[in-house]
């Protein structure tokens, strides 16, 4: 301890103190503050470019699930379209059929009565026809008959004969 | 720049690589052949014919001592045959009835008197004594000189490495402030001091003084950081420099500390010294002078620890390689001596790296003690 | 002499401390590895402060 404070040199500490105060602030002045300022400000612009990139992720997962729904939402109108356009397409066909069924039932059934009132044209006709046919038949006979006497004498005893029997 | 600069590395490089082979080469210079030959006549006159390897030893310590201590020359080696030292001499300021400023040549290494302005002065064990004509030196009864010692303000040979070093970090660090205007991550060296800044800053200032506060005390902790570092390893470097390892110089660095902390101290700390809160009105008397003094050895501790630090280390080195000189087979000492050296070396740089963080470690615990807001309620 | 002694005698208690610090550190470290920076970091100030405490004693012994 003795030989310690027997070193003691009071200018070199006298000095000492006297650099390292100089020191100090001037390093103070011209290396630590630009030098920590800059290291804060890169830290700083790090982080905030972080922040930004993570923000921009965040972005860009809302973008995406934006589209993801729009991109759903369009599908279900699509679907929603074809549905009704399905809908539209099977009334119209329902409705043609349909149309076509009534307008064939009435064709049918005027062709029906057509064919009907025709029918009975021809059956009329016919009647007629087989009417004065059968007359002309009969007056022809009546007269071949009523031309021989002896055929007529025959008739007429046939007929009697046959009205004999009744 | 129209050189290249990589040759100028190179040659630096190869003028501090082949520094060892004159350094250390001689152990001995002038101030302690004296000392030498005084011991050297005791010794004869004591034991004869065994005064040889007792005289070594006696060398040796003496340089070692001669090494640890301030210097008012700057000797990298000297050639004890011829009495020659190379090196360069420091400008000697002293005020004794004014001051009296001088080249410590005068001195002529403590072999003469220097006379200035009437006054005559004497170099002795690396301080300067003020003496008669002739230089005697008187005793008292410990072998201390009684002799007037002057106010010293010589710019010693710490004083110069401390302003070396001082220059070398305001170059480094402004240089690595500079290249921040280039763009936003430092080129070339400052890619190294860069991670040690932010390691001061993350790992020693914010843990221990807190967020909200570090930032005020960053400047002296890096400040004291790369200086106590700088000078560590400069002492480990064969320039026979030993600053960190000065007394005087860690007293200083411990009395910063110590100012800092205390004045920066915010009610809380002074509260707990002075009347500590939660302990009976008898207990607080009794811890108010234990209190105080528990401030006092905190520097205290700070400065011891650097200093023995520095100076063991120093001690162990130069006596390993003094082995090569005190042994009596050359051969068998000189592989042995280099080995442990170097060993010792790379633990040394290990220390200087250690102890300059414990240093800025320590300071940043005691200022966050002083600063940090208390919370009565968690702990007591 | 009696210096000599007691200098011994500080470095057997430096030595212990030392060695308790440093076991209890690497326990604390085994136990919680992903503390170890802070466990290193509180074992070096008390190693610091001890060795402050045994180099007090040993300059002002001398």
């Amino acid at each position: 301890m003795e030989k310690l404070i027997n070193d003691f040199s009071f200018g070199l500490f006298f000095w000492q103190a006297i650099i390292l105060l100089i020191l100090i602030v001037l390093m103070v002045k011209f290396a630590w503050k630009p030098i920590m300022n800059s290291i804060v400000a890169r830290e700083e612009g790090i982080s905030n470019a972080l922040l930004a990139a993570e923000n921009a992720k965040k972005d860009m997962l809302n973008l995406k699930s934006d589209n993801e729904k729009l991109l759903a939402e369009a599908r279900a109108e699509r679907d929603l379209m074809i549905k009704e356009a399905r809908e539209i397409k099977e009334k119209m066909i329902a409705d043609a059929k349909s149309e076509a069924q009534v307008q064939g039932a009435a064709m049918i059934e005027s062709a029906k009565a057509t064919i009907e009132s025709e029918k009975n044209a021809a059956m009329a006709e016919l009647k007629n026809q087989v009417s004065s046919l059968s007359l002309e038949i009969a007056e022809t006979l009546l007269k071949g008959e009523l031309s021989n006497k002896e055929a007529q004498t025959k008739l007429v005893e046939k007929m009697l004969g046959d009205a004999k029997l009744n | 720049m129209v050189i290249s600069r990589k040759p100028l590395h190179v040659i630096a490089t190869i003028a501090i690589a082949i520094l060892p082979l004159f350094s250390f080469a001689n152990v001995s210079n002038d101030s302690v052949k004296k000392e030498a030959h005084e011991v050297h006549v005791a010794t004869d006159a004591n034991h004869g014919e065994a005064a040889e390897p007792q005289d070594k030893k006696a060398k040796v310590d003496a340089y070692i001592q001669h090494h640890l201590q301030d210097s008012h020359d700057f000797t990298f080696f000297s050639d004890e045959k011829e009495g020659k030292h190379y090196g360069f001499s420091l400008p000697v300021i002293l005020i004794d009835n004014g001051l009296k400023v001088f080249s410590s040549s005068k001195f002529h290494h403590g072999e003469t008197v220097a006379e200035v302005d009437g006054n005559f002065y004497k170099l002795y064990h690396g301080k300067i004594y003020k003496t008669d004509t002739a230089g005697t030196i008187s005793y008292d009864e410990h072998h201390h000189p009684t002799n007037a010692k002057p106010l010293d303000f010589s710019i010693t040979k710490n004083v110069v490495s401390m302003l070396f070093t001082s220059a070398l970090l305001l170059f480094m660090f402004i240089g690595l402030a500079k290249s921040y205007k280039k763009g936003p991550i430092p080129t070339g060296f400052g890619r190294v001091l860069e991670p040690l800044i932010l390691f001061i800053r993350d790992e020693i200032a914010i843990p221990n003084i807190g967020e909200k506060k570090y930032r005020k005390f960053m400047g002296y902790l890096l400040t004291v950081f790369f200086l106590i570092w700088l000078l560590n390893l400069l002492g480990m470097t064969p320039l026979g420099i030993n600053v960190t390892g000065n007394i005087a110089v860690t007293i200083c660095l411990a009395l910063f500390t110590y100012f800092i902390t205390q004045f920066s101290a915010n009610k809380d700390y002074w509260m707990h010294i002075f009347w500590m809160p939660g302990v009976p009105v008898p207990m607080k008397i009794i811890l108010m002078p234990i209190e105080i003094l528990g401030t006092l050895t905190k520097p205290f501790a700070l400065l011891i620890r650097l200093f023995a630090n520095i100076t063991a280390g120093h001690v162990v080195i130069m006596s390993l390689i003094a082995m090569i000189f005190v042994g009596k087979n050359l051969a068998a000492d000189l592989p042995i001596s280099l080995g442990l050296t170097l060993f010792i070396s790379i633990i040394e740089v290990l220390v200087a790296f250690l102890q300059a963080f414990i240093f800025t470690m320590l300071s940043s615990l005691f200022i966050g003690m002083a600063v940090q807001d208390h919370h009565h309620d968690d702990h007591h | 002499m009696y210096n000599l002694i007691g200098a011994g005698l500080v470095v057997i208690g430096a030595g212990l401390g030392l060695g308790k610090i440093g076991g209890s550190a690497m326990d604390a470290i085994a136990r919680q590895p992903e503390a170890a920076g802070k466990i290193q970091t509180a074992m070096i100030i008390i190693a610091a402060l001890l060795e402050g405490l045994a180099f007090a004693a040993l300059i002002l012994g001398k």
